[in-house]
Order: C-alpha cells, then structure tokens, then sequence
C-alpha cells in the first residue's frame, strides 16, 4: 500500500468518490486550478473537469446555500471553505437549512452535502486561521461532525461522508495534513461514521481526543507507558452524533478519563463528555474527570498558539494526577 | 467638463412594464395569451381564493386556531402571476408570504393551514416534490435557488428555479451572492422581489438608496426588469420571459415586482404602528383583483352569475379545507425525532424512547 499525507488521503477520497458517482460535485474557493489552498483538490477539475470541479466566487456562505439547493436535487456536493475561521459565514444555512431541511420537510427533500474545512490551530497561519469551534457544530441537531486524525481514516470517513444521505461537516486537522503519513489503500472501502476508533488499550486511564490533538495524545500514552500507567486511547472521530457506548465502555474499564481537545474549554465538546460520563458511569469513577484544553481566550497568533494548545506534558500531567488520586 | 471629458464605458437601463391601469383599462396591446378567456379567468380565480384563504387564515388566528399568519392582501398578482409561468418541473423557492404560488402548484389549502398551524406535515405537500418549503429567515432561499439551478444545468435539464423573496431580502448578501454566481454561470433561474414596500416596519426607502430594486441585477451582469407587481397580466407576461429565456440557456433574470402590502406584515404585526390609514386606503385602489375584475368584465369575459358562484367556490373550497385542518389529529410527541436523520443514530434513539414513555434512556 502507498504512503501517504492525510491531504493526499483527502484527496485520493474525493477523486474515488467521484470516479464511482456522477452525481458527486467538489465546489469552493480556488478548488480547479489551484487545487485547493492544501492541494485537497489538486488534480480533480483536469480529470472531472470544470462543471463538477467547481472555482467559486469568493462567498463562503454561499458555498454553503449552493450545496444546499445541489443537495436537494440529489446531487452530492462537497464544499471547500478554505480555514475554518471562514466557516461562519456559512452557520446560518448549517443550522436553519442544511440541517432541518429533511425533518422540516418530513423526508421529502434531503441534504447529502459534505462541507469540508482545515481545523485548528499549530501551522503559525495568520488570525482567523487557526480555529476548533467544533462543538458549535456538533450542538447542531440533524447534523454530523466528523474529524479524522490519520490518512487512513481521512480516506474512509470522507468516503461515508459523501455518501451519507444527511449533511456532514468534516474537519480535517490542518496542523497534521502532511505530517500524518500513513498507509492507504485505494479500496474504496469507507469507514463507519458515528463510531470511535480505539488506537491503544489500556486498564488506567482513558485518554479522549480527536483530529490533530492525537498526535500529543498518543505521545502521551507512550511517556505513561514508560512510568508504568497502561492509558487507552480513543479517537472519537464523529462528534456529532458521538460513540457514547465506546467511551462509557472505556471509563468503566479504567475508572479515569482525561479529555483533551485544542478548542476552549468553556461550552467545549470535552464538556459534553464529562457531563455523560457523570450521568452515566459515576459509580466507575476513581477520579474526576480532567479536561486538558485550550484556554478561554482567542486563538493568539504564531508566537503564542503553542502555549494556548496542549501539549505532551499538560497530558501526562492530568492522567497521572487522575491515577494518583484517592 | 467636471468629468474632464472621460468616456462613457458603460450604460444601463431598466424596463418598467404595465399592461392594465388601476381602473382596468389598458395602456398598451396585452399580450398574447391575454385572449384566452379561460387563463385570464383563471388568474382572477386564483387571486380570489387566495384573498378568501387569507381572510379565513386571519380568523383562525384571531380565535387561537392557527399560528402566525402572514397574508398576501394587495400582492395576489405577484405569486399567482409568476406561477402561472412554471411547469410542473420547475423548481419553486418561495419566501414565507408566496402562499399563492404554492396554492397555484397544487399544494392543497389545508397543508397550509398545517405549517402555519404549526405542523411540519405541511411542509410534506402535495405539490411538485422538489419545490422548496416557505422559507423564513430572509433570503437564505437564493443561495438554494442557485445550487439547483446549477444541477439543473449540469444534467442538461431544460428546467427553470424560480426563487421568491421580498424588497428586504435584497439588502442581504445572500441574494446578491446567488445573483452573482448565477450571472457567471448564466444559471437557469428567475428572481422574483416583491417590493411590496415595507419590510416590517422599514420603508423602502430606508432599505435601498437605489431608485429601483431591478437595477440590483445589472450588478450580477443579467437583465432587471421592474413589473407593475398590482398587474397580473403584467407578472404572468415577465414571468413567462423571464422563464422561457432562462430555460433557453441565456440565463438568469431578476424580476422587481412593485406592489403594495395592504395588510399587517403578520398577525403579530400592527401596521398602524408605522404607516398611516390614509396611504393603505391610497393604496386600495390599486389593489389586483378589482383591477382585473374591471377588465375582465369590461371585456364581458367576467359576469356577476359567475362572480356570485365564484364567492360560493372559494367559501366552500376554503371551509372544507379548514375542516380537513382542524380535524388532523396531532402527531406524537416522540416523531419529532422522525426524518432528523435518514436513520435515526441510537444515542437520538434513547430519547426518542424517552419521550415516547418507553424510558429506558
């Protein structure tokens, strides 16, 4: 199997998707010829040419809209927005269209449409690049948050994405988009959405994270390896809806749970899972639940982002308070 | 010169088109499809149920019936006129007061009365299956309008979206961003603002420096016409073009449709608030249906038998309709979650359960 960077894995998904449906259509900012800021779409409008790889004029929200009305007709559309910071234009056609429009409807139109969009922090971009407002996302109902965090996955979640019949906001991890290499093969295969991915077994601590953060995460889990602490370690891959049998599972096992993600803390998705884990698997619990976060403030430019973001130590530092109490 | 004698580049105009004065006369030749008795008649049919629907709509609110309502008094050209243009295989994006498009598209009374009683089965009509439900946040429609003009174009289609919206919508980034990719593309899709005056409380000259809303077109690269919005004739005859040549492969167009809104903006809204009683009794005499009616009977297409078996039509059509309504039995709690998803995750599952009764969540 060829190894590649999650970009190329963004890409390899798309050129399949539309290889095996006529009715799949890539849209966005500079996606033809220039092949998409990241190079997601390089090479996609010489092969499916101009009508289904589309250069937009410069209107995120209305990349969104145009996916909705595409959708609407069947076709599949796959929507570039080219930083995440430039995704809000496009929230009022998330929550009051693309979203509701199969249930306000009662199943008479659907909205198959995929919008995807870099996610995070950690590429010193300029400001309003560096976003993780996932759990904005994730609060809205009738939609699915996906974001993966190795080529693999980018590869099969991004095929269920587009192929799934209801619309998907798939985030992928700007910070590791060329330095995730991995093996990928061009299967066609898709992985299932809604599920988390367990990347390491463990009995002492259950680690959460999802896209870009699983590079520290996973880092972490090998330095409490080397002190002994055995952590487990779940990609949670779709947010919304999310694997909640997975993580209860996990957290009855371990009996401790750290939750990392770069976003803010405050109303931020490791909140979510806190509050589950504290409805439902109190009696399990041999610590409180840790959240290791970014902070409560914007996302500083290049020469402050690292400090805002989690790193290695932070990690290792909550799970092994988390193993050490009582 | 102050200019100090620079060129003109460029230069534009917009077209304003009448056909019938206030009193039913007419002020220039009609056009074709005026001489056929049966689809003028039809017009004026459609415009009088609509007024009948709206009457009774009211009422139902004033009674606690039905929810917010919002009416079509002194606009019924605008919706009917444009539909009457559609076939079956367009694609309709109506704004929440476009009721008689909807109507003229087979969407049957009573579902009408559903949404605006607050049923989403409403929005499950029996119209064409790929026309948009009535949207309410403003202008959010065009963007769609767009996207399904593109699908239309890119499976070589001969088919036409029509999108409608108000004089307000047009100061939202929206339209003009649809506008804008759909003259690039020369998209099959027809604008249609109803410049009825007032966006709630905000007159129209608050919402536009530009002396027309139909020069906003020429912004996007496609022809703006402004229409007489109080003239059937005049919707149907720019409508028809505007439709034929987007269907045609020359792209889109953008109608302006000048008329008046007679009523409140909603039953929630008291437009005595911001608008005087003598500019709405002004206004009455510009109003549609009299307008045709005094064509048409000064035509002697149009008699008082049938104007009296016509009233009887509507107040029937409309009466079994509200019974159909009212008789509609509430959907279970528990189907809100129905169609949130293709298939319903499990997490979602265990609520829904929950609400049901089932609690096992």
């Amino acid at each position: 199997m060829p190894e590649m960077t999650l970009v190329e894995a963004v890409n390899l998904a798309l050129a399949r998707a539309m290889e095996d449906d006529p009715d799949v259509v890539v849209l966005g900012e500079d996606v033809g010829i220039n092949g998409g800021v990241f190079r997601a779409t390089v090479g996609l409008q010489t092969r499916f040419g101009p009508e289904r790889v589309l250069d937009t004029p410069l209107a995120e929200l209305l990349i969104s809209g145009l996916c909705v009305g595409m959708a609407a007709q069947g076709l599949k559309p796959v929507g570039e927005i080219q930083f995440m910071g430039f995704l809000y234009p496009c929230i009022d056609q998330l929550v009051n269209h693309a979203s509701r429009i199969r249930n306000r409807t009662q199943g008479r139109l659907t909205c198959p449409m995929v919008l995807r969009t870099p996610h995070g922090a950690g590429i010193r971009a300029p400001e309003h690049h560096s976003e993780s407002t996932e759990a904005m996302l994730a609060h809205i109902p009738g939609l699915r948050v996906v974001i993966p965090s190795s080529p693999e996955r980018a590869y099969g979640l991004l095929l269920a994405a587009i192929r799934d019949p209801d619309p998907v906001v798939f985030l992928e991890p700007t910070r590791i988009y060329r330095a995730a290499k991995g093996e990928v093969e061009d299967d066609g295969e898709a992985l299932p959405l809604d599920v988390a991915f367990v990347l390491r077994k463990g009995r002492d601590v259950t680690l959460i994270s999802w896209g870009g953060m699983l590079k520290e995460t996973m880092a972490a889990a090998d330095a409490l390896a080397a002190d002994g602490i055995a952590a487990e370690v779940i990609d949670l891959a779709t947010l919304k809806p999310y694997d909640e049998i997975t993580v209860l599972g996990s957290v009855a096992k371990t009996g401790r749970c750290v939750i990392v993600h770069e976003a803010t803390r405050t109303g931020g998705f490791g909140a979510e899972i806190a509050a589950l884990i504290a409805e439902r698997a109190l009696t399990s619990l041999l610590a409180p639940v840790a959240r290791v976060t970014g902070y409560d403030t914007i996302i500083p430019m290049a020469r402050l982002e690292h400090h805002m973001m989690p790193s290695v130590d932070r990690i290792v530092t909550a799970a092994r308070q988390a193993c050490q109490f009582s | 010169m102050a200019d100090g004698g620079l060129p003109v580049i460029a230069r534009f105009e917009v077209r304003h088109r009448n056909y019938l004065a206030p009193d039913g006369s007419i002020n220039r030749p009609l056009p074709a499809f005026a001489s056929d008795t049966d689809l003028l008649t039809a017009l004026y049919r459609a415009m009088m149920l609509l007024r009948n629907f709206d009457r009774k709509a009211v009422a139902l609110q004033r009674t606690g019936r039905l929810g917010t309502y919002a009416v079509s008094l002194g606009q019924e050209a605008v919706s009917v006129g444009v539909a009457s243009a559609m076939r079956e295989e367009d694609v309709l994006l109506p704004s929440y007061r476009d009721n008689g498009a909807l109507i003229w598209r087979g969407v049957k009374l009573e579902e009408i009365l559903l949404f605006w009683g607050g049923d989403e089965r409403g929005n499950h009509f029996s119209g064409p299956v790929r026309d948009f439900p009535f949207c309410v946040p403003v202008g959010s429609q065009a963007p769609h309008a767009a996207g399904v003009a593109y699908a239309f174009k890119l499976r070589k289609q001969p088919r036409v979206a029509v999108c409608m919206f108000g004089d307000g919508a047009t100061s939202k980034g929206d339209v003009y961003e649809a506008m804008n990719f759909a003259g690039v593309h020369k998209l099959p899709v027809v604008f249609v603002a109803t410049n009825n005056q007032w966006a709630i409380s905000v007159p129209l000259r608050l919402q536009t420096g530009c002396e027309t809303l139909a020069q906003k077109a020429i912004a996007a690269g496609f022809i703006g016409e402004q229409v007489d919005g109080s003239d059937v004739v005049a919707m149907r005859a720019a409508a028809e073009d505007a439709i034929a040549a987007a269907r045609d492969g020359r792209g889109p167009r953008f109608i302006e449709a000048v008329t008046y809104r007679l009523g409140d903006h909603t039953t929630s809204d008291d437009a005595l608030r911001y608008r005087s009683a003598d500019e709405v009794q002004a206004r009455w005499k510009e109003e549609p249906i009299t307008r045709l009616r005094s064509y048409l009977v000064g035509q002697k297409m149009w008699s008082k038998a049938q104007e009296e078996q016509l009233a009887a039509e509507c107040h029937e059509r409309v009466e079994a309709a509200v019974e159909r309504y009212l008789a509609t039995e509430p959907r279970r709690p528990e189907t809100m979650f129905d169609h949130l998803y293709a298939e319903l995750p499990e997490t979602y599952a265990a609520q829904r359960r929950e609400l049901a009764g089932e609690g096992d969540a």
